[in-house]
């Protein structure tokens, strides 16, 4: 078997008194891919930070390669090949992929100038023993995300990685996307390359990993291979606790006769999306799947009024609407749970409550000045009524969890009293105990009369809770399937792929 | 595989349809504006002598600090810091190098200038490296410690320099038939664009500029880039409060009072990005020159100063909101 990889002992780390882990063992060994798994704030990423050199630990030592190392910054860990792809990514996007493989070790030339002629043929290089195509050249915020992942692989394989570290690297990819990076994991495997793969989807962990380790608030409950565990293994340790049946389909009823909410006909927009119909009735959860670039996110945007529609009419409730911006939707009571929460969906330094109340200001206001009581007491029952654990609602909301901060949103905008709810991926990069409450929270809000519009490329999930999947290809709707007409996700999956 | 990869993904019918559909025009917008400005006063102005090689290298020599100091500002935005103490330190400058020559002669007066900037500009980067004070107050402050400094020690009096050959080479004269003000200029620009573009520190000020916290993860010292950035800036103002010195033979207060905005608007004019990890050093010298063109052409067309004032403003934030990317 020969020395481990990577070797941590007794590991352990504390945030501001909170302790996050607390004595890790935790082995890695050289050709093996490795999953990382629980619940969001159980310390995988912790843990990984500091064996990639970003966090310091507090107590335990371990080794790479066989020999004790202390790292001090994450370029101490690449120098002893640890090589880390971030989750929030460490690239440079106004840089070209050639130069953000070879920042900081770029190829000279004449005079000790930069060559990036020669700094692009060796990324062309490393890219074919990758076996993946990549135009070196390009510049990387011209590139959809799968390529930023790709890049950053290759910036670990020049500094000759030996443990590469991924933190939920498919969270952005489509399914062949995802199949891709799972080919190139395998291969790099072969080259005794030892692989963390932190996720919260069980299936690839299942699918691609050797074996798996679960932490629950911060010590490891279980380490085993995957070979001789089940996925329902797995979950009731992430859990701790077996978990309801959260994702298992619940029949709720949706009259035929009920009243149409939202109607759209031969909508365009943007340069992708062509000649789009949907009906959505009170009552009624709506699917949309796709694979990246489908338009399933500018579907959503077009209705929300962010992308200018061209053509084409939308009536809600019967009545027919010009939406030119987002409050027009607004104010026929849509709403937009935006994709990208960090980005799109929360102020982070701002607190739980701030947050919270920003869309509900005008409501809260009196001759302009915010009724701060009433605006505490809204939040507060929202974080009872959606179980948010927080210390606060002062409490700057990047302090909480993944899943919490995605509640955060989601009660940010059923706040609104929305009558029709646009989700855009309301469960990426959330842990599986969250993602079975905001499941429950899509039912409950339906079951109020309400309708939803939900966008996921995890398909359990839209068959958790969607009446009717659409599925779409490039920018049009390519089928339309009734909840009863999926047996499998295998199914849909297919038809997700246009294969059947 | 690589076959498949390609095929398989929507980019590769998008990067075709992005061919077709666009030469990116924005890119190229100070050039283009550069162009028409220039074939619109060659055509309207010909009879007030637009065109004359003298009128030309005039243009040049009166935009050349603000050309000058525009290179060094490429850097400071490039990596998403901004400078407004520029003008207020090429206008201590002047007024150092000018007193220096008086009691001590040229090359004392030249070492002091130049260490003048150099300190300007390293308390600046040593404010915003090492605690994090956003560089628009730093400097903000700065510019009036500068100024107020440039006041207190002439008594606001003019300091005239009378040495000959510093004049000449700081200004005043000529290479052949090039204004030296000109060579100034090509050299800043030539060493600007090649450090740039060319050296793993303009690669840094870039990545720092992009995207800081990946610059760190790539062994980037953001830090030592950001002071670095702003020392440069400062040194090179006082490059062209010498250079004011010696092109009006005096040192002066108020000598650079204003350029700040000039130096600003010609770089992002140029097409280097406000928000950092884009910039142009060739981009910026044309901005520069833009900006001297439609002064001249605006004299030559006998406007008032107060209505050229209202032109230049108008020309230049229809300009920059051009070429702003979406």
């Amino acid at each position: 078997m020969g020395a481990a990889a990577v070797s941590m002992r007794g590991i352990s780390k504390s945030f501001s008194g909170v302790r996050v882990l607390d004595g890790v063992d935790f082995e890695l060994r050289p050709g093996e891919i490795h999953a990382l798994v629980g619940g969001n704030g159980a310390g995988k990423s912790t843990l990984m930070k500091i064996l990639a050199g970003v966090y310091t630990l507090d107590a335990g030592t371990f080794e790479v390669g066989g020999h004790e190392v202390r790292f001090h910054s994450p370029h101490d860990a690449r120098d002893t090949g640890v090589g880390m792809v971030f989750q929030e990514f460490s690239l440079v996007p106004t840089l070209t992929v050639a130069q953000n493989v070879f920042l900081t070790r770029e190829a000279r030339g004449f005079a000790g100038l930069l060559d990036d002629r020669e700094s692009e043929r060796r990324t062309r290089e490393l890219f074919r023993t990758m076996e993946v195509d990549v135009d070196p050249r390009r510049s990387l915020d011209e590139l959809p995300t799968v390529y930023w992942q790709l890049t950053e692989i290759a910036k670990a394989l020049s500094q000759d990685a030996r443990v590469l570290i991924m933190d939920e690297p498919t969270a952005a990819l489509a399914k062949t996307e995802t199949a891709q990076l799972f080919e190139l994991m395998r291969r790099l495997k072969e080259q005794g390359i030892a692989i963390v793969y932190i996720s919260h989807r069980m299936e690839e962990v299942f699918e691609v990993c050797d074996r798996i380790t679960v932490l629950r608030d911060g010590r490891i409950v279980l380490t085993d291979d995957a070979s001789k565990l089940t996925m329902q293994q797995v979950i009731d340790q992430i859990v701790g606790r077996k978990l309801e049946q959260a994702m298992e389909w619940k029949e709720r009823h949706v009259a035929d006769g009920a009243e149409l909410l939202l109607e759209i006909r031969g909508l365009e927009s943007g340069s992708r999306l062509r000649g789009i119909d949907l009906e959505l009735r009170r009552g009624e959860i709506l699917g949309l799947a796709g694979l990246m670039g489908s338009g399933r996110s500018e579907l959503a945007r077009a209705i929300f009024g962010i992308d200018a529609i061209h053509a084409g009419e939308i009536r809600v409730r019967g009545r027919q609407l010009k939406i030119r911006g987002p409050q027009d939707a607004i104010d026929a009571g849509i709403a937009l749970i935006p994709e990208d929460r960090r980005a799109q969906g929360l102020i982070l330094d701002h607190s739980v409550r701030d947050n919270f109340l920003l869309p509900l200001l005008g409501r809260l206001s009196r001759g302009g000045f915010v009724d701060d009581g009433k605006g505490d007491r809204l939040a507060q029952s929202f974080v009872e009524r959606l179980t948010i654990r927080l210390r606060s609602i002062d409490q700057p909301i990047r302090l909480l969890s993944g899943g919490n901060q995605q509640k955060v949103v989601i009660a940010k905008w059923i706040g609104t009293e929305p009558q029709i709810l646009l989700m855009d991926e309301p469960t990426a990069g959330v842990d599986i105990g969250t993602k079975g409450e905001i499941v429950d929270m899509i039912r409950a809000f339906a079951e109020a009369g309400n309708g939803v519009i939900i966008i996921s490329s995890e398909l359990p999930e839209l068959l958790a809770v969607a009446d009717r999947v659409l599925i779409l290809r490039e920018g049009r709707i390519e089928r339309e399937l009734g909840r009863r007409e999926i047996q499998t996700e295998e199914q849909l999956h297919h038809a997700v792929q246009g294969v059947s | 595989m690589a076959e498949r990869v390609a095929a398989s993904l929507p980019l590769a019918r998008a990067r075709l349809v992005g061919a077709v559909r666009g030469f990116d025009w924005r890119q190229y917008i100070v050039y283009i504006a550069f162009a028409l400005v220039f074939i619109y006063f060659s055509v309207t102005l010909h009879g007030s002598g637009f065109l004359t090689s003298t009128n030309l290298l005039n243009i040049l020599r009166a935009t050349a600090t603000i050309s000058i100091m525009a290179v060094a500002m490429t850097f400071v935005i490039g990596a998403a810091q901004i400078d407004l103490s520029v003008g207020a330190t090429a206008g201590l400058a002047s007024v150092t190098t000018a007193m220096t020559i008086q009691d001590h002669g040229m090359v004392l007066g030249i070492v002091v200038g130049i260490l003048t900037g150099l300190v300007v500009g390293s308390v600046n980067g040593a404010l915003v490296a090492a605690f994090a004070i956003p560089s628009f107050l730093v400097t903000l402050g700065m510019l009036g410690v500068a100024h107020g400094t440039a006041m207190w020690v002439t008594n606001t009096e003019p300091q005239p320099i009378l040495n000959e050959t510093y004049n000449n080479a700081f200004g005043s004269g000529d290479l052949g038939p090039v204004p030296s003000l000109v060579v100034w200029t090509l050299v800043a620009v030539v060493i600007g664009h090649v450090v740039l573009r060319k050296t793993s520190y303009g690669r840094r000020v870039l990545a720092t500029g992009g995207n800081a916290m990946a610059a760190r993860f790539s062994g980037v010292n953001t830090r030592l880039v950001t002071f670095l950035v702003l020392a440069a800036m400062g040194m090179t103002a006082g490059i062209a409060g010498m250079l004011y010195a010696g092109r009006l033979q005096s040192g002066r207060f108020q000598w650079g009072e204003g350029d700040e905005l000039s130096v600003i608007a010609a770089v992002i004019l140029g097409g280097t990005s406000l928000f950092g990890g884009r910039a142009t050093v060739i981009g910026s010298l044309l901005g520069s020159v833009m900006i001297g063109l439609i002064n001249n052409g605006l004299i030559l067309a006998g406007l008032e100063s107060s209505q050229q004032e209202i032109v230049r403003g108008a020309i230049i934030v229809v300009a920059v909101a051009l070429a702003r990317r979406k």
